[in-house]
């Protein structure tokens, strides 16, 4: 049998036996070629993040090959957007990254701000700040501890949620629902925070770090965690860069990259905060980043509450903007606006932006060319995920079939915003 | 020496204790969760839930059928159709809002000028067909008639910011 070492070739016992059984006794090996088997993770599958299909090639438990497969939440979203008026396109961004939805809506708002040329009042930069970092720690609380439920911990989740529900009642308290918002409109935001909310969102800044750092003694310096996580789906600084991803996945590999520092958009140019980097760009480091990454939204929110500024919530423009209501009832030119507004909506000059707001997840941007209608000509979507999918591949080459899904965790991946 | 206290942490599980400790103290801390279909979470004035259409104190329905909310609904969600009541005034003879299609985004209400179509403080209207969630005229003025009285209380208590 020595002869048969040969690497790509194995001889099996049944092949040896047909070859003498035939009679064909020779010398020579019988050669057969064993097949990778072929696994479907997905898209029914607890782990795989929503609809998530990938069909990975298996080396008994190594992964070959990881080939995600999308569309199954597919929604026509941006043809759709084509045939909505500006004002009606907003709640589809809602609903693209519904972990958190008011990043989505910033995005799109700050671009039809460009080419509407519309200078934001500070009191609604300074709301979409807060409202933004609310968002941000929503999403990394979901991330990080379903990450830890994939990798074996479920009590984070359960003490993540308890908070996670605390910012849905402050999303509910301002805009009236607890996820698909609609609330930063093009020019301002729709309403202003209502009495008793900015003391009550204090209130979370001063006790969440304590819940950051009973997330912490479960899991950062947790063997079971760190085994799972540590030199897992590596990424290098030129790797990342190469397949453009953007956000924790880009910091976890040690480059300092955050939109808010290097094109800051609304009051973010007068926050004060660092961004932090990982070391490895391993699992583990984008876990740290996230976590690191709640901390200093917290000093973000908090800023924007003690600095913020009293005046209008809203431009003062009433070919963009609605009266207010008592307004209406009153006088008849209101009225006419009123009715312009919420029937033709606003035109937007001529114009192509791409605009891009550092979402939870990362580079989140939005395309929109104006042909000077009412409403959008097209609008491309640009959403991180999209990308982090396409880094699954060489991620997971390598790895073991677990290994997937601890890397699926740490890519924060949400199907509405790759499918759209 | 930070290698003698990193492996004396390491061989007494001292990451892992301290984890079971954290957890074990969360035993004694009250509960947060509520007992659902007794105890409810809070609700603000801007709740947007199931639509009604309410009516005037003297019983007059609101609605004029100037057809804003219809132009708006992004998810085409609101049929209207309207025509000149025996007395004169304009009244729609349909109002249909389909709930599967409704993404509650809370344009209906802003657009209205009269405050008739409105998202109530209501969550809690499953239902066991899908015909059931397509809304006719009866059905959301009997919604509005259920619901008037915290309709009306929401609306005063945000009319400043609105």
């Amino acid at each position: 049998m020595s002869e048969t070492a040969t690497k790509p070739t194995i001889k099996t016992a049944s092949a040896l036996d047909t070859a003498t059984a035939s009679g064909a006794l020779t010398n020579a090996p019988v050669a057969m070629d064993i097949k990778n088997y072929n696994l479907n993770f997905g898209p029914q599958h607890p782990a795989a993040h929503g609809v998530l299909r990938l069909v990975l090639e298996l080396d008994g438990e190594t992964v070959e090959r990881c080939d995600p497969h999308i569309g199954l939440l597919h929604r026509g979203t941006e043809k759709l957007i084509e045939y909505k008026t500006y004002m009606q396109a907003l709640p589809y961004f809602d609903r693209l990254d519904y972990v958190a939805p008011m990043s989505q809506e910033h995005a799109f708002a700050l671009a039809v701000e460009k080419l509407m040329g519309i200078d934001v009042p500070l009191r609604a930069q300074y709301i979409r700040v807060l409202y933004a970092e609310i968002s941000r720690i929503a999403n990394h609380l979901l991330n990080v501890t379903t990450f830890a439920i994939d990798v074996g911990a479920i009590t984070p989740l359960l003490w993540g949620f308890e908070d996670r529900e605390r910012l849905m009642e402050f999303y509910e308290r301002v805009s009236g629902a607890r996820l698909h918002a609609n609330y930063f409109r093009p020019g301002g935001v729709h309403q202003d925070l209502p009495p008793g909310l900015v003391e009550e969102i204090l209130g979370f800044c001063d006790a969440f770090p304590k819940r950051i750092d009973d997330l912490e003694n479960l899991l950062t310096e947790n063997r079971i965690f760190k085994q799972r996580t540590v030199d897992i789906g590596i990424i290098s600084p030129d790797d990342a860069f190469d397949w453009g991803l953007s956000g924790p996945m880009l910091r976890g590999s040690g480059v300092a990259w955050d939109l808010r520092k290097s094109q800051p958009y609304d009051a973010y140019a007068d926050m004060d905060f660092d961004i932090p980097v990982g070391k490895n760009g391993d699992c583990w480091s984008r876990y740290l980043v996230r976590m690191e990454e709640m901390r200093q939204s917290i000093k973000i929110m908090r800023q924007a509450i003690l600095e913020m500024p009293g005046g209008p919530f809203m431009v003062n423009d009433r070919k963009v903007a609605p009266p207010p209501r008592a307004e209406m009832k009153h006088s008849m030119e209101a009225l006419i606006h009123h009715f312009k507004l919420y029937t033709e909506g606003y035109h937007v000059p001529a114009g192509e932006t791409y605009t891009a707001v550092e979402a939870p997840k990362g580079e989140f941007g939005v395309y929109v060319v104006s042909d000077g209608s009412n409403k959008p000509y097209r609008c491309k979507i640009r959403a991180p995920g999209f990308a982090f999918l396409q880094a699954a591949d060489f991620m997971g080459k390598g790895h073991m079939l677990a290994d997937v899904v601890a890397i699926i965790g740490s890519m924060d991946i949400v199907f509405g915003e790759i499918d759209r | 020496m930070a290698f003698i206290d990193r492996g004396a942490r390491s061989f007494l599980l001292w990451e892992l204790l301290s984890g079971m400790a954290l957890s074990f103290s969360y035993m004694f801390k009250k509960p947060v969760t509520v007992n659902y279909p007794y105890e409810k979470g809070p609700l603000s004035p801007r709740f947007r839930g199931e639509h009604a259409l309410r009516r005037y104190a003297n019983g007059e329905e609101r609605c004029i059928a100037c057809k804003l909310c219809e132009a708006v609904c992004p998810a085409l969600a609101i049929t209207i159709e309207a025509e000149p009541r025996d007395d004169g005034s304009r009244r729609t003879t349909r109002y249909d809002i389909d709930m599967t299609k409704c993404i509650y985004c809370g344009l209906c209400q802003e657009a209205c000028p009269v405050d008739a179509i409105v998202e109530g403080p209501n969550f809690e209207f499953a239902t066991e067909t899908r015909e059931e969630l397509f809304y006719n005229k009866e059905k959301l003025l009997s919604n509005g008639d259920r619901w008037e009285y915290e309709i009306a209380q929401n609306l005063l208590a945000d009319a400043p910011y609105r």
